[in-house]
């Protein structure tokens, strides 16, 4: 049992704070936001430079060959420092399909654009009525002439603007909530027959609602079995899960310290308002909330290499359960610890709130996942 | 990063399971499980059986006994105990005053009480508390003055746990009333048994005696029982009560419990299905369990970062095992109220004197509910633990 990072792992956190603390204070990230797209090209060429992109596939695709603690270590460090380049759009979750599901072919022919930076990628699965269950599809994929032909609506598809591959699940066969008959098709976003339509999200990313009319792609473009990838897009769903729980630590953390140092210094009645012992134990709580929240989510991380498909959900669905209620409890307290100034836009605080609230709406909410869990019979089962 | 258990800590566990399954008496059991209060033979003769096993202290240094394990070791021990269920030794031997005595006493004490406290020839309890110094300990007013070779004991210390069964006392005492308050305390050990001292008991609101009042009234008490150095008594005290920190968060203790719960409210019906059935029970009982999947993990953090750093100054990470121990310790009480809904109410008065009228053990909820309150009071209340937090961590 070690809960310690690598010598190689804690190389991998110095690189990774270092080229954030160079490039992305608030006031930058603010820049960055405002950039074409609505983020930055070349804060992006520089994790490509670090390796950064390239940290899960296996050596022989271009990559690391990295873990899930090294994703972790990323994304932990991506929260604190609320970075809003396509991360888990692009490298845990359009990554995630092509490292999991993909054919060597399709590996080759993605693969070495991603992690040079080249392309992004962006996942389209929510549906108007889906919600948060990961079958219920009405998006249809039908076989032409060798190819398939792809037809629905996708939502708030993260990165879904300027991704330049569409990873989308349709459906082969089978009714609306069927487990069976789901495929994963890579859709070039410029094919003729997608229909973009992008906007900001509440905590400064992007998203886009996106038509799919007829769009005809080749025979090679199913990630995996296209009549049956349900356990396919669980798995790469629970990496990105995993990966939001760590984001959401690095934003809770940099919250607290935020917070503490704010009430180290704001005076009222002649005394720095963290003397009040009101205050002191709201932050003690809140410390608490993010340890526990810490915990989980190293859990999530252990748990995407467990065998068992059934103890791989149930442990993320508790982080992810954990996680929602950490964040929420420390996402409002900085707010109110910071009073006045934590409801402007121009303190960096609400950035972080917002960030920590949409992560507890993002692939299940706190009571989807508990309902989940609930269902299994509960978590302790030996 | 890997938190999975090496092969030899899951040798060792499987070692440590089959032991508890075999060794503890079948009557000492069934009162765990029922929640009812154990009998001080359930407990001599549970560490005369650890001790014949090498087990009576095992987080002791080798030559007093201890077995020199691994801070995993000692988790795995810990958990398998309480999920056996079986005994905790008496703490206030093994882990407060035996540690106390080999750090700080002299040889003849070493050599007299520790192996006594090993097995439990002496039953000790802690003298700290006092009706004016609960979490402020340090404003104590027991004194104790100097006369040729005794010193002359008077006052009073409350929440005295088990002492109606106690051959020894452990107290804190102040030897010099003119200096701060941390200055003037030393650290006594006094026989039970001597002229003066009175025990009255505390009944607390489940109707149960665990804790007492003790009066010491011109006691006098001989030179040679006093640990270390004279006026040094707080230091000692703060060592004592930063040892097993780790423990405190009861994780197999509440692990137990769910497992009872379950079990219960598979029983239990209402409208014709069993309790555990009803959705809302199920998310209320899944979300403590989610609760202490975390805390387990914290807690595995904190003996990770011992075995990593040493032993030494406690994590003030620690206090969260605290608050959130006691807090997931009393929901699970609180859950098993639930579950027994009406047949809460049902009082059997036999159960503090052994006359046990009511045989159904379901009648220990409610008492079980109400006696967990005191966990998230005593040592050192959920609220200090926040200061701590603030304070040590925070640096507020």
């Amino acid at each position: 049992m070690d809960f310690d990072l690598s010598e190689e792992q804690r190389l991998l956190k110095e690189s990774i704070d270092g080229l954030l603390g160079d490039t992305y204070d608030f006031e930058q990230r603010q820049k960055h936001r405002s950039a074409n797209g609505g983020w930055s090209r070349s804060v992006w060429s520089k994790l490509a430079e670090q390796g950064l992109l390239g940290l899960p596939f296996a050596e022989a695709d271009g990559g690391f060959g990295a873990g899930a603690v090294e994703t972790m270590i990323v994304m932990e460090s991506l929260g604190r420092a609320l970075v809003v380049e396509p991360y888990l759009a692009t490298v845990v979750l359009g990554g995630g399909f092509l490292r999991r599901g993909g054919s060597e072919a399709q590996r080759k022919k993605y693969l070495p654009g991603l992690i040079d930076g080249s392309q992004t990628f962006a996942f389209a699965q929510l549906e108007k009525d889906s919600r948060y269950d990961l079958a219920d599809v009405t998006t249809t994929a039908k076989k032409k002439d060798g190819g398939w032909v792809i037809d629905g609506e996708k939502f708030v598809v993260l990165n879904g603007d300027t991704a330049d591959t569409l990873i989308v699940t349709a459906r082969t066969s089978g009714g609306q909530r069927d487990r069976g008959g789901i495929g994963v098709f890579l859709v070039p976003a410029k094919a003729n027959g997608v229909h973009v339509k992008g906007y900001p999200t509440q905590d400064g990313l992007r998203a886009a609602d996106i038509t799919f009319s007829n769009v005809e792609i080749d025979g090679d473009g199913a990630i995996g079995n296209p009549e049956d990838s349900i356990a396919l897009i669980e798995r790469v769903v629970d990496d990105a899960r995993a990966a939001i729980c760590a984001e959401a630590v690095g934003l809770m953390e940099e919250s607290l310290k935020t917070t503490v140092e704010y009430i180290k210094e704001r005076k009222q009645f002649g005394v720095p308002i963290g003397t009040f012992q009101a205050l002191q134990h709201r932050a003690s709580d809140m410390f608490v909330a993010v340890e526990q929240g810490r915990s989980m989510a190293m859990y999530a991380t252990m748990a995407l290499d467990f065998d068992d498909a059934r103890e791989r959900a149930l442990a993320v669905a508790a982080a992810k359960v954990q996680i929602g209620k950490s964040a929420r409890f420390v996402g409002q307290q900085s707010i109110q610890l910071h009073g006045g100034v934590g409801m402007t836009d121009e303190f960096k605080i609400g950035h972080y709130f917002k960030r920590l609230t949409m992560i507890e709406n993002q692939f299940g909410d706190t009571d989807y996942h508990l309902q989940r869990i609930s269902a299994q019979g509960g978590l302790l089962n030996d | 990063m890997d938190l999975s258990f090496s092969n030899e800590e899951l040798a060792f566990r499987d070692e440590v399971r089959a032991f508890f399954k075999e060794a503890v008496p079948p009557a000492t059991r069934r009162r765990m499980q029922e929640g009812r209060h154990l009998e001080k033979d359930d407990l001599v003769q549970w560490q005369r059986i650890l001790n014949a096993k090498g087990w009576a202290v095992t987080h002791w240094p080798k030559e007093y006994g201890g077995t020199g394990w691994t801070p995993v070791q000692h988790y795995i021990f810990n958990e398998e105990m309480q999920l056996a269920p079986a005994p905790a030794p008496l703490p206030f031997g093994v882990s407060m005053v035996g540690p106390v005595i080999y750090t700080f006493g002299n040889e003849e004490q070493k050599k007299y009480f520790l192996p006594r406290i090993a097995n439990l020839d002496d039953w000790w309890c802690q003298g700290f508390s006092e009706p004016g110094s609960g979490s402020d300990l340090a404003s104590l007013k027991t004194t104790a003055k100097r006369k040729g070779d005794v010193y002359v004991v008077n006052g009073q210390k409350t929440w005295t746990t088990l002492a109606q069964h106690a051959d020894w006392i452990f107290c804190l005492v102040r030897t010099d009333p003119t200096v701060k308050k941390q200055s003037g305390i030393s650290f006594l050990l006094i026989d039970m048994k001597s002229r003066g001292i009175t025990v009255r008991p505390i009944i607390t609101i489940e109707g149960g005696h665990e804790v007492n009042e003790v009066f010491f009234d011109d006691v006098e008490v001989p030179v040679t029982n006093l640990v270390g150095e004279e006026n040094r008594g707080w230091d000692y005290a703060k060592f004592l009560l930063g040892n097993e920190r780790v423990g405190i968060a009861r994780v197999g203790v509440s692990k137990e419990r769910i497992r009872r719960i379950k079990e219960l409210a598979s029983s239990v019906k209402s409208g014709g299905r069993p309790i555990i059935d009803d959705p809302r029970f199920r998310e209320k009982l899944t979300s403590v369990e989610i609760e202490l999947k975390a805390l387990e993990l914290t807690q595995l953090r904190v003996v990770a970062a011992e075995g990593r750093h040493g032993k030494g100054k406690p994590d003030p990470a620690s206090s969260i095992l605290k608050i959130k121990g006691s807090e997931i310790q009393q929901a699970t009480t609180e859950l098993m109220l639930e579950v027994i809904g009406p047949f809460a109410a049902p009082y059997d008065p036999g159960e503090n004197d052994g006359s046990n009228e009511l045989e159904d053990w379901t009648t220990q909820i409610a008492p079980s509910y109400f006696n967990n309150r005191k966990v998230s009071i005593y040592g050192g209340s959920n609220e200090i633990q926040r200061n701590i937090i603030a304070k040590a961590v925070l640096g507020l």
